[in-house]
């Protein structure tokens, strides 16, 4: 999971992009909940905003205090740091639509459809 | 437990259910269990009062759910159980806060003398402000609080916590709308925490009819503790009362409760039996005459004594005696005062020549001065509670005890001054009671006199014109005591007791009695001088007795001396008539020889 994500942060900050943005999704292991929320984080992103994401996950079993920083509570939490402001989604992010709401792409979303 | 379920998922209930069926039996045979079985480990909470009333102390590794409304005081009794936790037992905690922030904590119980800082940095405590913005928030799909976990047991590992204070869970219901995920998992944090064997208090928010907002007790089922903060007749009282101990037996009353400068203090007098201790001891009334009617000793240490009288008969100066005696002796004095001020008192006993300045300088004498109406009846035992606990008196004196009655009914009074008599006794601390009456003698003295060793009545005495203070033990629980009527007399050398003067018919005090006093000593004074009169007389007497036994000694003796001279003479007169009857014999030649003389020689 770390090893994908790593290689996705990689690929990604390579990319050219004018609009970066900054995702970051909390998981606490390899659990089958967050493997589905970084699948459907992958195929969102793929698909609304190519190149221009960049995805990092952070495993808080490997590192606890950065929980903090984001005020963490549920897992898995997808947070948007940039552009702001911060927005915070929880769940397997499964509902497509709301994760749209909530990562603010539901207007561009209708013009892209 | 049925009725008070909330909403939220049926399965959740059902197996609440069953747990809690499960636990009533096991109650149930717990007793007839209880001799193998090792019994409840408690840890002490830390808060003063509250540990009596619980038997030792919160549930060791287990969740104490602490509900109230706001304002109750909620926050700072977790607060508190952390930070005694921490510095006292050496349990280090932490205190995940869902309201506020960790600066916003640190100066709110920086009041109450906590330096979270300092403790956050020797690694005693650790703070953790859980923020949850509802409008950040999307929800999509599946999710558990598994980061709320991830962050607790890091904070509790990192500095191996022993308490955790989770502050109030049910900011999450507020913000998370999926209720189904968050009780789930709240029950599934519960559990955690027991596995992970560190003791927990949890706070919620009073619901309507419900201990909770939310129905936490369903899942904090071991020991539940509600705060309430009731006003009546515009005074406010913190009560506070444990609802649900299980297995273990605790206080069920409401407890009143403190929050001071100090912290947080529950005040569990109710719960004291009467088996405080009776010293034999006697101490000092502090007036000499007052010791004398009582047996000559005094108090016993340790006895509650009522002073009662009318305006102006000199409660506070016998009081102030007392105290002044106690702080003579080199014991501690603690003075409440519900009228008059520190300063005033002071100035007014130096009139009588009671000088108690410099026993509060030497801190033997402590002055708490507060109007009765500055708080309720509840909250006036617990500072006096407090102020005993902290001062550590041997005397105590709350002047006057009356004026408490304007807070509350007189029951209530009687119920409180129980409980502070019975404190006071454990303690074994001497306390006076001085009581303003308006009649004869009121209900209210006749309803707490009977709680009190020794009563002392203050009368005035009006007669001829004059107002006079009359003083007399009505009772002395254990002494001999005396039974006289004693006219007091306040002057600038003190407080003295005096006889009154009792006649057949009348008591006479003031100029009345003086001038009574006055009339007998001219009386002696006269049949004195009568006597003294009546006995010069005689002496002069027995001078004119004398001096005529020595004239007519003298008469007897001059007839004496004449009667032997005139014998002498005789004797003498009778020779020469012998001797010349002789020599006219020889001159005659007479043939008779003279019988016994020769003539011859001549």
């Amino acid at each position: 999971m770390s090893k994908t994500a790593k290689a996705e942060k990689k690929n990604s900050s390579k990319m050219p992009s004018q609009e970066a943005w900054e995702l970051r999704l909390y998981v606490a292991g390899q659990t089958s909940k967050s493997v589905t929320a970084f699948a459907n984080l992958k195929k969102i992103c793929a698909q609304y905003i190519p190149g221009k994401y960049h995805i990092e996950v952070v495993d808080l079993l490997k590192n606890p205090t950065l929980a903090k920083g984001d005020q963490i509570f549920a897992i898995p939490t997808l947070v948007r740091k940039l552009p702001v402001p911060i927005r915070k989604i929880l769940g397997d992010l499964s509902d497509t639509e709301r994760v749209l709401v909530g990562l603010d792409l539901r207007p561009k979303g209708d013009q892209t459809a | 437990m049925k009725s008070l379920l909330p909403r939220g998922p049926r399965r959740a209930y059902v197996k609440a259910d069953r747990e809690e069926s499960t636990m009533k039996t096991e109650n149930g045979q717990a007793k007839s269990k209880a001799k193998k079985l090792r019994p409840l480990d408690k840890i002490s909470s830390g808060i003063s009062g509250l540990d009596e009333i619980t038997g030792g102390g919160l549930p060791k590794g287990r969740p104490t759910l602490v509900c109230g409304n706001a304002g109750c005081g909620k926050t700072l009794l977790a607060m508190e159980f952390l930070v005694r936790g921490a510095v006292e037992h050496n349990e280090p905690g932490v205190f995940m806060s869902f309201e506020e922030n960790e600066e916003e904590l640190t100066r709110n119980v920086a009041s109450l003398g906590f330096d979270l800082d300092a403790l956050s940095a020797q690694k005693k405590i650790v703070l953790d402000y859980v923020r949850i913005e509802r409008s950040e928030i999307e929800e999509t799909g599946e999710y558990d609080l598994e980061g709320l976990f991830v962050r607790l047991n890091h904070a509790i590992d990192s500095i191996k916590a022993k308490r955790v204070v989770l502050d109030t869970l049910e900011g999450l219901f507020a913000s998370l709308p999926n209720e189904a995920i968050l009780r789930s998992e709240l029950r599934r944090l519960f559990r955690w925490l027991k596995d992970k064997g560190v003791s927990v208090i949890i706070t919620a928010e009073r619901g309507e009819g419900l201990l909770t907002r939310h129905g936490l007790e369903e899942y904090v089922a071991d020991c539940v503790i509600l705060l309430d903060h009731r006003v009546n007749e515009q005074l406010s009282t913190r009560r506070l009362r444990v609802v649900k101990y299980r297995g273990s037996v605790h206080g069920t009353n409401e407890y009143p409760f403190l929050i001071s400068k100090d912290g947080f203090s529950v005040l569990p007098v109710t719960s004291m039996g009467l088996d405080h201790p009776a010293s034999s001891e006697r101490i000092s009334s502090g007036v000499e005459r007052l010791d004398t009617m009582l047996g000559g000793k005094g108090y016993y240490r340790g006895s509650s004594i009522l002073v009662s009288g009318t305006a102006g008969t000199g409660k506070t100066s016998i009081a102030a005696a007392f105290v002044d005696a106690a702080c003579r002796r080199g014991e501690r004095a603690l003075y409440f005062l519900f009228e008059e001020s520190q300063n005033q008192i002071v100035r007014n006993m130096n009139s009588i020549g009671v000088n108690l300045e410099p026993w509060v300088k030497k801190e033997l004498l402590q002055f708490h001065a507060s109007r009765p109406s500055l708080y309720g009846l509840e909250m006036h035992l617990l500072t006096i509670y407090d102020a005993v606990k902290k001062f550590k008196p041997r005397v105590v004196v709350m002047d006057p005890v009356t004026n408490l009655i304007t807070v509350g009914t007189e029951i209530e009074v009687r119920s409180m001054l129980t409980r502070l008599i019975d404190f006071f006794k454990t303690e074994q601390v001497t306390a006076m009671f001085p009581s303003l009456t308006t009649g004869e003698s009121s209900t209210s003295e006749i309803a707490i006199s009977s709680l009190m060793d020794v009563w002392i009545l203050l009368r005035n005495i009006e007669s001829g014109g004059e107002r006079n203070r009359g003083l007399y033990i009505l009772k002395a629980r254990g002494m001999e005591h005396s039974n006289q009527i004693r006219e007091v007399l306040l002057s600038n050398h003190g407080i003295g007791l005096v006889d009154v003067y009792a006649g057949p018919t009348t008591v006479l005090t003031g100029s009345a009695r003086i001038e009574q006093v006055g009339l007998e000593k001219a009386e002696a004074d006269r049949r004195k001088a009568q006597m003294d009169r009546r006995q010069r007389e005689i002496e002069r007497e027995r001078g004119v007795t004398d001096a005529q036994i020595a004239v007519l000694k003298a008469g007897l003796e001059a007839k004496i001396d004449e009667l032997n001279q005139e014998i002498t003479e005789e004797t003498l007169l009778d020779q020469v008539n012998a001797k010349s009857r002789f020599n006219m014999a020889a001159n005659r030649q007479a043939d008779v020889e003279p019988k016994s003389q020769k003539p011859r020689g001549d």
